[in-house]
């Protein structure tokens, strides 16, 4: 059957050039480019540190299935994530078409293997109707993105130029993509139309049907030219954007599959010195850290190429909220321009200065809380505690460490706490306790349970009353317990993220030998720090349960008796602030919130930002003796949070927090009208044995 | 530029609390820990970064005995090249004067540009910088709080009172002692002192030095400390006592008699 | 008994407050000697303070030098050394200038050298017995000086009071015997610290901090109750060294010296070096966790709190009232 237009295949340019060159070149040229490009980029991930990423392949295949094709992560932004969600799903139906169309330029007949039948019948009617969400998705967008311009997307002065340009031409890209193969299969189905065969069925109301109409009346020359102009527009458009992606924030487009398939699994910890040295053999390396940014592991260099700039890391920063000078997609994005300046495409690779200093200032990274919000947050698994971890590494190996930090590092070097307090002080909080004996584990004194402390509850008078309420608990719930006084030093979980490596090493080492000597066989602590490195970190060391587990259990199991609330508690409406070491780090959400509502009658909301979106409090450990230029601070944040919510009482379930929101409570000026309280403290207050 | 630092290994009066022994000889030193004396720590890390400005090697000393070498490593880890470790039976019990005594002799066999010492110490003397200088007949500047190296000459800051900043030229070589705050000394951690764990660090005595035993010691110090006391509380003030309230409606009290409320 | 010098410190014509208490810690020494003053500089500012000085001490030594306009310690060493006999007690305020001069001229004049003295508790025979204080001020010690050699004694500025009792001696000119001044060290200029927004040393109260505030963000806690006094806001060193407040607001004898009618010490020891900031014995209440601290000595009224409790209670009182 002689065809109702000439297909690119067959066209002949002017009368004699026939197009089906720029078929085969076009292609060939944009392949080639594609290539070249690609293996220039893979320089710096192949020059980078190792990184262990090659097991548990089903985990990671899941990963893939939730949240690269499933999206998982997109509605958490609900317009934006729904256009993401039409742009990805649209592109994946498109590609096959796309491919298809390369094909068809060089012969006229090729139709993609499986779509012959009734299942191309259903495909070509979709990917209509694809193709048309994708355009108008992407007209929703660059209106977003040109005139509404949300905040998140706002670009600091000294962070560089912004990339609304950027994404404004990707979005007229994929537009153009979709108006020309519509227009190519409009013009088509119209000249059929026109010659009275039986056209092509074209999904009502889809880009295709409306040029369909459109064109219905135009002459069959017209059709001709349009239909080859829009099929090379298509061809060189799609080439043209293939070695476009990986010049900018759009390489997301081909590294996000990997990224995912490669993120973190394991949550609460903090990736080794360096992937393949032990920690016996850490005194033989020549550096830690990062210092230049080939110390990064190819992980971390696949993160720069992947982060899309959707400021979403950002948007959920406690540290970018108060105005600290940190903003952790832009540890991405410098990053990125870093790999793309210094690792051109063409010419010498440049040669690298330490980033701190560089890329990089010392405060943005001493801001980060590790708190994991951002990691949460980002729908592709970009990871940044490790890289702030690792950076700070890098500081500290330089002694390059703020002063006011220096004094508590060398106390906990030399007395195991932060404080400088003397060793056989730190069981000084037990002497203030009524009716509860908690015993000092020795080689004469033994228990099931170890009770470890850590050093803010044992020697902040505020965090002290943590402690005792903790032991109240311990020993209603007929618990045999005793804690290791001066035998415990600091669990190190802030140490380790501050970077002081050997250090945290250290204090590991002697609390796992004076655990192990005491023999217990199970531990808690009310410290969600403690708890997430003893229990992430530390190893051949007994089960570690969170003070909220031991509540909720006694309980279930009656050991544990709560009386309802009191009259004046009536009048009172509590909320419960996750700690990000409980919540986001170790997915332990409910367990306190079923504490509190064991007690009968308890009135109970829940902030907008809860569980695995909880705003930190500024974070504890080490960060109490420093804190980075701020506007506000977190802790006020969180407080302004829980007064919108309704709530009169905040409950922690996290010492640090505490205080934090206790000294919130009164910045804010909300003394009489909010009040902080641990949750140890609200059960001991409640407890009818 | 050859530096040499005098550093001293300090019970931490802000890790410790100090208490003085049943017979009020010394401190009790049982639960104590030691650090190098924060001055000292200003003056090496000052020491670093000249050398690093303008070449040549820092050397720590100090005079003590084998515990003390662990300070000389940790400014060794800092960035000192060398550590010299002066130790003798003979020096125990040295006043101000013995200590430089036996510090001029280490100076004598090396060849030093530049002397350093922290501005004090835990005795709080800040003497034997002067004492030193003024043995070996160089120029002296204490409380030194800004250094720019010249050609044969330094340009010295010293921090006196009100804030201010006397500006001295001063010839090398000299002796300099350091106030805190002069610079921002680098952090030291544990596996900085392992690199220079295996580092050797010479050990001289008496007679390595070249000196006579008997010019220090407790023997020859004339200035000698008989004993510890608590520090008599004297009248001291009138502590306040009660509940909080009853306390600020004391002190406002007296807040008004005194003038303190506008 | 070997004679007895006191070094005079003065400025602009002026003797400095230790000139009145130098002859205070001499008589301790031997009540009966006689004290000389020892004085160097250039000019009619130093005629001007010698006659000053005559009518106190029992006699003056004048030492008139261009090179001693400015008081440059090894220039001063050269000029006592050159002039004072072998066996001298050299009395020095133990300041920025005392103890850059003491220990090297003990070592030039081969006699002893105590520093920072607290205390003289008196002689026997050639042995003198004072007491000192050690580990930042948390011990005291007895220390005996054996001064038959000569001896320089650096007393700590202000523990003495004052004696304004009339001696009457007679300035004798000592400039011939200064002999060559000429050193190695050369004085360039005094660069004055900068004016910081308040002039704390015109203020009649005084809220001062210290270590205790713990944290930068804590510091307008302190502001707040200053407001409410109508008083400034003053700090010890380590506030400075921490960047938290402006160095013009440091109380102490490296910062300002202040003269209020009230000072607050909040959250601070009490080292020497701040106390020596403090003149005019103003009305001091400290607060303080630690009931050791040195400050309660010092002070008038003391309260043992955490000021991080306790300053916003007063605030809130004062507030009220």
């Amino acid at each position: 059957m002689e065809p109702v237009l000439i297909s690119p295949a067959s066209f002949k340019l002017f009368g004699f050039i026939p197009t089906v060159l720029f078929s085969v070149l076009i292609p060939i040229v944009g392949v080639g480019l594609f290539t070249y490009i690609i293996a220039r980029r893979l320089e710096p991930i192949v020059k980078a540190n190792p990184d262990f990423r090659f097991d548990r392949p089903m985990e990671r295949i899941i990963n893939v299935l939730k949240i690269w094709l499933g999206q998982y992560r997109h509605p958490r932004y609900m317009l934006a994530g729904v256009l993401h969600m039409i742009i990805f799903f649209g592109f994946l139906i498109l590609s096959v078409r796309s491919s298809e169309l390369v094909i068809k330029g060089i012969s006229g007949d090729f139709i993609m293997p499986g779509l012959g039948g009734t299942l191309g019948d259903i495909y070509y009617f979709f990917k209509d109707y694809a193709a048309t969400a994708v355009f108008f998705a992407v007209v929703i967008a660059a209106i977003r993105r040109g005139i509404v311009r949300p905040a998140r997307y706002h670009y600091p002065e000294s962070y560089g130029h912004d990339h609304t340009n950027e994404a404004i031409f990707v979005l007229a890209i994929i537009g153009t993509l979709m108006i020309s193969e519509s227009l190519y299969e409009a013009c088509l189905v119209a000249a059929e139309v026109q010659k009275g065969l039986h056209a092509t069925f074209l999904a009502p109301l889809t880009l295709a049907w409306l040029f369909k109409n459109i064109f219905l009346n135009a002459s069959p020359a017209t059709l001709q030219t349009l239909h080859i102009i829009s099929y090379y527009v298509h061809d060189l458009t799609f080439f043209f954007f293939l070695c476009f992606l990986p010049m900018g924030k759009h390489f997301h487009v081909i590294t996000s599959l990997f990224n995912v398939y490669f993120m973190r699994l394991e949550r609460g910890n903090v990736r080794p010195v360096r992937y393949g040295v032990s920690d016996e053999e850490l005194d033989d390396l020549e550096s830690f850290g990062v210092k230049k940014f080939s110390d990064f592991t190819w992980k971390d260099v696949l993160d720069f190429y992947t982060c899309a700039d959707c400021g979403r890391c950002s948007d959920q920063c406690p540290a970018n909220t108060v105005k600290r000078p940190l903003s952790p997609r832009f540890i991405s994005i410098k990053a990125r321009d870093y790999a793309f300046s210094h690792f051109p495409l063409s010419g010498e690779f440049i040669a690298q200065e330490p980033l701190i200093g560089d890329i990089y200032t010392e405060d943005e990274i001493w801001s980060c809380t590790t708190c994991g919000a951002c990691e949460q947050e980002c729908p592709i698994g970009i990871e940044y505690i490790n890289k702030i971890v690792d950076l700070r590494r890098g500081m500290v190996d330089e002694g390059n460490v703020p002063q006011t930090l220096q004094k508590p590092l060398s106390s906990l070097e030399k007395r195991g706490n932060p404080y400088g307090k003397m060793e056989k002080k730190r069981a000084d909080w037990t002497k203030e306790l009524e009716d509860c004996e908690v015993k000092i584990l020795d080689k004469k004194t033994s228990a099931e349970t170890l009770y470890f402390v850590d050093s803010v509850s044992s020697f902040d008078e505020r965090m002290q009353e943590v402690a005792r309420a903790t032991s109240k608990i311990l020993c209603s719930a007929g618990i045999d317990f005793g804690i290791l006084g001066k035998a415990e030093k600091d669990s190190g979980n802030e140490v380790k993220r501050f970077g002081e490596e050997m250090l945290y090493q250290s204090l590991k080492d002697h609390n796992i030998n004076a655990i192990k000597k005491s023999g217990v066989k199970k531990i808690v602590t009310a410290d969600p720090h403690a708890y997430n490195t003893l229990k992430n970190e530390y190893t051949d060391i007994p089960p570690v349960e969170h003070i909220s587990q031991v509540i909720v259990k006694g309980v279930a199991s009656g050991r544990l008796k709560l009386k309802g609330v009191t009259e004046e508690e009536q009048e009172k409406v509590y909320t419960y602030h996750d700690p990000c070491y409980l919540g986001r780090h170790n997915g332990m959400y409910e367990d306190p919130r079923d504490a509190i509502d064991a007690i009968d009658g308890i009135n109970r909301v829940e902030m907008l930002k809860n569980r695995d979106r909880s705003f930190c409090c500024s974070g504890g450990g080490l960060m109490l003796f420093y804190e980075p230029e701020e506007e506000e601070r977190m802790g006020v944040v969180r407080v302004k949070m829980a007064q919108e919510a309704g709530a009169s009482v905040i409950v922690t379930a996290c010492p640090f927090c505490l205080v934090n929101m206790e000294d919130a409570i009164k910045v804010a000026g909300l003394e009489g009208k909010m009040e902080a309280i641990d949750l140890g403290e609200l059960i001991v207050a409640h407890i009818d044995n | 530029m050859e530096i040499l630092v005098c550093v001293k290994r300090v019970p931490d009066t802000s890790e410790n609390e100090i208490e003085i022994n049943s017979d009020g000889n010394d401190i009790e030193r049982d639960d104590l820990v030691y650090s190098v004396n924060e001055w000292d720590n200003y003056a090496v890390e000052e020491a670093i970064q000249i050398v690093d400005k303008v070449g040549g090697s820092v050397t720590v000393v100090t005079v003590g005995d084998d515990e003390s070498e662990e300070v000389l490593r940790r400014e060794m880890a800092m960035g000192a090249n060398n550590g010299l470790l002066l130790t003798d039976d003979a020096f125990e019990g040295s006043d101000g004067k013995g200590i430089a005594t036996i510090l001029k002799a280490a100076v004598e066999k090396g060849n030093y540009d530049l002397i350093m010492t922290g501005a004090q110490a835990d005795e709080g003397a800040a003497q034997v910088g002067g004492m030193l200088a003024a043995l070996m007949d160089y120029p002296y500047a204490s409380l030194v709080n800004l250094i720019e190296p010249g050609d044969g000459k330094l340009k010295v800051g010293r921090e006196i009172e009100g804030g201010n900043q006397e500006m001295n030229e001063i010839e090398l070589p000299c002796v300099l002692s350091i106030q805190t705050g002069i610079n921002e000394p680098r952090y030291v951690g544990i596996r900085g002192i392992r690199k220079v764990a295996s580092v050797d660090i010479p050990e001289l005595g008496a007679g390595d030095l070249g000196m006579d035993a008997g010019a220090v010691g407790a023997d020859a110090a004339k200035v000698k400390r008989l004993d510890y006391f608590v520090p008599d509380m004297g009248e001291g003030a009138e502590m306040l006592e009660g509940s909080t309230e009853e306390i600020i409606e004391k002190l406002i009290e007296y807040l008004k008699a005194k003038g303190g409320l506008k | 008994m070997a004679e007895v010098f006191a070094y005079i410190k003065h400025a602009d014509g002026v003797a400095e407050d230790s000139a009145l208490e130098l002859i205070v810690a001499a008589k301790k020494i031997a009540p009966d000697a006689p004290v000389t003053a020892v004085i160097t500089g250039s000019g009619a500012d130093l005629d001007k303070v010698c006659n000053e000085m005559a009518a106190i001490y029992n006699a003056v030594w004048k030492i008139d030098n261009a090179a001693l306009a400015y008081p440059n310690a090894e220039v001063v060493r050269k000029a006592l050394v050159n002039t004072l006999p072998g066996d001298s007690i050299v009395l020095l305020p133990h300041d920025t200038f005392g103890m850059d001069l003491g220990p090297g001229l003990s070592i030039k004049m081969d006699s002893t050298f105590v520093a920072d003295i607290v205390e003289i508790e008196g002689t026997d025979g050639g042995t003198l017995k004072i007491v000192r204080q050690e580990f930042s001020g948390m011990a005291s010690a007895h220390v005996t000086c054996d001064i038959s050699g000569g001896t320089v004694l650096n007393i700590r500025p202000g523990v003495y009071q004052p004696d304004e009792s009339k001696a009457g001696g007679e300035v004798v000119d000592k400039s011939g015997d200064a002999g060559d001044l000429s050193v190695k060290r050369t004085f360039i200029e005094v660069v004055e610290a900068e004016a910081g927004d308040v002039d704390i040393t015109k203020s009649e109260i005084l809220v001062s901090v210290g270590r205790g505030i713990e944290d930068e963000d804590n510091v307008e806690i302190v502001f707040d109750l200053a407001k409410a006094m109508g008083a400034d806001v003053s700090c010890s060193r380590p506030i400075v060294d921490a960047k938290w407040l402006e160095k013009s607001r440091q109380v102490g004898t490296s910062g300002q010296t202040v003269k209020p009618k009230v000072y607050m010490a909040m959250g601070i020891s009490g080292s020497f070096q701040h106390l020596g900031g403090i003149k005019g014995n103003p009305f001091i209440v400290a607060v303080n966790k630690n009931a050791k601290a040195p400050i309660f000595q010092v002070a008038d009224v003391g309260i043992e709190a955490d000021i991080l409790e306790f300053i916003p209670e007063l605030t809130e009182a004062i507030e009220g009232l």
